[in-house]
């Protein structure tokens, strides 16, 4: 056993970094580290600013794209740039979508989409989730009926982040009715920018507009964007969360979380000294370092336990139960550190351009409604409850 | 022992509750909420005019209930219906003003309870923590009168307030407990500039300045220098209201979620069929009669002349529904899935409340230590006899 990185591993760790301190905008750090909300193009800008350097898509097989990192190297990636305030790749063409082309995809899709994602070309959205079917998705209901060399798509989807921004959506549809739910499911690829697609946003308890429902009336869907075999959807569908639920796990952002907290409570002063000073906060604050510690470790246990280029299994749901419920403790903790100065909410100063000043410590602004947005980190990506059922069956055999 | 409430506060529970159920939907308090004011107006009026702030004073002083039990049955039906309406400053700077005010300063209570004046305690500052002796705002005197420099922070509906109960030092260093003094002052006074917003739960704040604010002799309330005592009694109203707004809420976060279990279908089922989730609803429903007898014990402690007795049950009200609340707000919003965290849903609302009731008056931390205090000085107290 050795649980030192290798010089070659701390020599990679000071390449990262070096390439972050000059390539990722200072204002977009900033942004992410006052945790105010990013805009469009942040996004599609840091996405661009990796691809160059040739580390987007680093969890890709080289012949797509990838960089042949091994897991530890991609774990001390996600780390340097979450310390550094690089934001969360948008997920869901790279971690989603990729894979799932990479592994079940026909040449076709493979040369004509992979590419695209790498040079941001298509926003993609992801279109599980309906009304009715939640964390029992294989209940859904969104019909795709063959109709000469398309499918005609019709039903409702939900909560689809981001899909305000998207042109492309992958979706699960149900292409046989007449058998079990889970063997009549079909991964399809739409293009939103069609009659039939509407897209309306769902406000959540902050205010903000990431999520959307996706209304779809006689949606044109060529065979061709069908990825895979027909009614066999569901399998790829779950091998795409098991990447989704990894990357939700977040130990890199936790880690920045849990340094802005310690800056926060030496700042903050609680009778005469500083909050990191007061035995209840720092016991709670001691509390999730530790955990995060263990969690970090066990991450890469996991990551360590398959082989390159693989992704966990079962083990996933571990990382994502772990991994967001210390996440949301370090925003509570967050929040908590303010004081009377969590109440004040103005919604402008979410926003980077905000140029008054702020109301009470800066953190303020954001700290509350962070608290509240994130409470989405154990439900989304399958509860944390599903993640249990997904342990008890799959490891434990109950 | 009864736990029933008396015919009288019955009424008055039941009053409101028509009221508010009829008038006072999710919807048109989430517009007056998260509107312009951050209250209506209207309402305030009919609260007053039904007697929900009559009912948090003494006969005596021009109201009609005044103990633990009106206070608690006023504020947690105000839970109950997500009340944004600023009662909780009119308990605070009321109660300042039967507890210390000359015949001239109560006689503003008039206005208070008529609905008419808006009442807000201008304490917390920047740099406190929920602290009641941390005071940097200075009050020197000036003629026979005073002037107060100084900066109040997160004061409730502090830009809309035509009275406001300002702590100001008038002696000792920032921390002391002695030194402290309450001064009334109007809301337009000279010297006054406010920064109102919107709060996450709905309602308004302001950041206030008082630059060369000057007021008159008679705007001391209370002894001078002795404003310290005073705060915490009046704060202890507060804890009371608070927890009983909590206490409101909670229940009715309890009943959503309870209801969802029942009427959520997944995999062919009601959710509320798995027993990973029986277990914790049956949890939330202890907790929350824990968080009720905790209200009870605050109420009947309130007017109790034995200081430590009294503090130390408020402190414990407030803890327990910061504790309780918060286990119940992310336990409601969790099983409601992701439903939970949309604007559309009353849920989401009544969990920022009951969240945000922690950061006011001291969160369940601030009083925890408090109370672990006051258990030293109960033991100091008893060594000593
Ligand atoms: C902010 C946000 C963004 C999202 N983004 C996307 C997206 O981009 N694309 C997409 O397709 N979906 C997305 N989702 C949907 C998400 O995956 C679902 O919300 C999630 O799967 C839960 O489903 P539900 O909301 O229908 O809750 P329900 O399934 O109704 O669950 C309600 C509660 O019951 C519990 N429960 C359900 N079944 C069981 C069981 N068998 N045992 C124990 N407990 C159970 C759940 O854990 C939860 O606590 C998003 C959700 C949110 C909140």
């Amino acid at each position: 056993m050795d649980l030192q990185f290798s010089p070659e591993e701390e020599a990679f760790r000071a390449e990262v970094r070096a390439f972050l301190k000059d390539h990722l905008p200072p204002e977009l750090a900033a942004k992410v580290k006052a945790g105010q909300r990013l805009t469009r193009f942040d996004q599609e800008n840091w996405h661009a600013i990796l691809n160059k350097k040739g580390w987007l898509a680093y969890h890709w097989p080289q012949e797509f794209g990838g960089t042949g990192w091994s897991p530890v190297q991609k774990f001390i990636f996600d780390d340097e740039c979450a310390l550094a305030g690089g934001p969360r790749l948008v997920p869901f063409g790279l971690s989603m979508l990729g894979p799932v082309l990479i592994k079940y995809g026909n040449e076709a899709q493979k040369s004509h989409w992979l590419p695209r994602i790498l040079n941001g070309d298509d926003w993609w959205c992801q279109g599980y989730s309906e009304p009715g079917a939640g964390s029992d998705l294989a209940s859904l209901k969104t019909t795709a009926v063959r109709h000469g060399d398309h499918y005609i798509v019709n039903g409702q989807k939900t909560w689809t982040t981001q899909g305000q921004h998207a042109n492309m959506m992958f979706c699960l549809v149900r292409t046989n009715k007449e058998v079990k739910s889970q063997q009549g499911i079909s991964f399809v690829l739409i293009d939103m920018n069609q009659p039939g697609v509407e897209v309306r946003p769902i406000r959540t308890l902050d205010g903000d507009k990431e999520v959307n429902e996706v209304f779809l009336t006689d949606v044109k869907v060529p065979l061709e964007n069908l990825v895979g075999e027909e009614n066999k959807g569901w399998t790829y569908a779950k091998y795409l969360l098991t990447y989704e639920r990894t990357g939700i796990a977040g130990v890199g952002f936790s880690m920045a979380g849990l340094e802005k907290l310690k800056v926060i409570a030496q700042r903050v002063q609680r009778n005469g000294k500083p909050l990191i000073e007061d035995p209840q906060f720092a016991t709670r604050m001691a509390k999730v370092e530790i955990e995060l510690l263990n969690m970090a470790t066990t991450n890469l246990r996991v990551i360590a336990s398959v082989a390159d280029g693989g992704v966990p299994g079962a083990e996933s749901s571990m990382l994502k139960i772990k991994g967001t419920v210390i996440r949301q403790e370090l925003l509570s903790l967050v929040r908590r550190a303010m004081g009377p100065y969590a109440l004040p909410f103005i919604e402008e100063a979410q926003f980077a351009e905000y140029a008054d000043a702020p109301v009470g410590p800066k953190e303020a602004a954001t700290a509350a409604a962070a608290y509240f947005n994130y409470r989405k980190l154990s439900i989304f990506g399958g509860s944390n409850e599903i993640q249990r059922n997904i342990i008890s069956k799959m490891i434990l055999g109950l | 022992m009864n736990f029933q409430l008396d015919e009288d506060r019955r009424m008055l529970a039941d009053a409101l509750g028509r009221y508010l159920s009829e008038q006072y939907s999710t919807d048109y308090r989430n517009k007056a909420a998260y509107g312009a004011q951050g209250f209506s107006a209207d309402t305030y009026a009919k609260l007053a005019e039904l007697g929900a702030i009559g009912a948090l004073f003494k006969e005596a002083d021009g109201g009609f209930g005044g103990d633990g039990v009106d206070i608690s049955v006023v504020f947690e039906a105000l839970g109950t219906h997500l009340v944004a309406e600023p009662l909780l400053g009119a308990l605070l700077v009321g109660r300042a003003l039967t507890e210390a005010g000359s015949d001239v300063q109560k006689a503003q209570l008039e206005g208070i309870i008529g609905g008419e004046t808006i009442a807000a305690l201008a304490h917390d500052e920047p740099a406190n923590h929920y602290e009641l002796n941390r005071v940097a705002t200075s009050a020197q005197t000036e003629g026979d009168g005073w002037v107060l420099n100084g900066s109040k922070a997160v004061v409730l509906f502090g830009d809309q307030a035509q009275l406001l109960l300002v702590s100001a030092r008038t002696a000792g260093a920032v921390g002391d407990e002695a030194g402290i003094s309450l001064f009334l002052v109007p809301g337009d006074a000279a010297g006054i500039s406010s920064r109102g917003y919107g709060r996450i739960d709905g309602g308004h704040a302001a950041e206030l300045v008082l630059a060369n604010v000057k007021v008159g002799a008679d705007a001391l309330l209370g002894k001078l220098g002795e404003g310290h005592a005073l705060l915490e009694r009046i704060c202890g109203f507060g804890l009371l209201a608070l927890a009983a707004e909590s206490l409101g809420a909670m229940d009715v976060a309890k009943n959503h979620t309870l209801e969802y279990l029942r009427t959520r279908k997944q995999f062919g089922v009601p959710i509320g069929s798995f027993q990973a989730l029986q277990h914790r609803m049956a949890d939330l429903l202890l907790e929350a009669e824990q968080a009720r007898s905790a209200v009870i014990n605050a109420a009947a402690a309130i007017d109790n002349p034995d200081y430590l007795e009294r503090e130390k049950a408020l402190s414990a009200a407030k803890y327990s529904v910061g504790q309780i609340g918060t286990l119940m707000a992310e336990e409601a919003i969790q099983m409601h899935g992701g439903i939970g965290v949309t604007w559309e849903l009353p849920l989401a609302h009544y969990a920022k409340r009951i969240i945000m009731i922690d950061h006011q008056l001291g969160d369940m931390d601030h009083h925890l230590a408090r109370y672990i205090a006051l258990q030293a000085q109960e033991r100091a107290a008893a060594k000593a006899a």
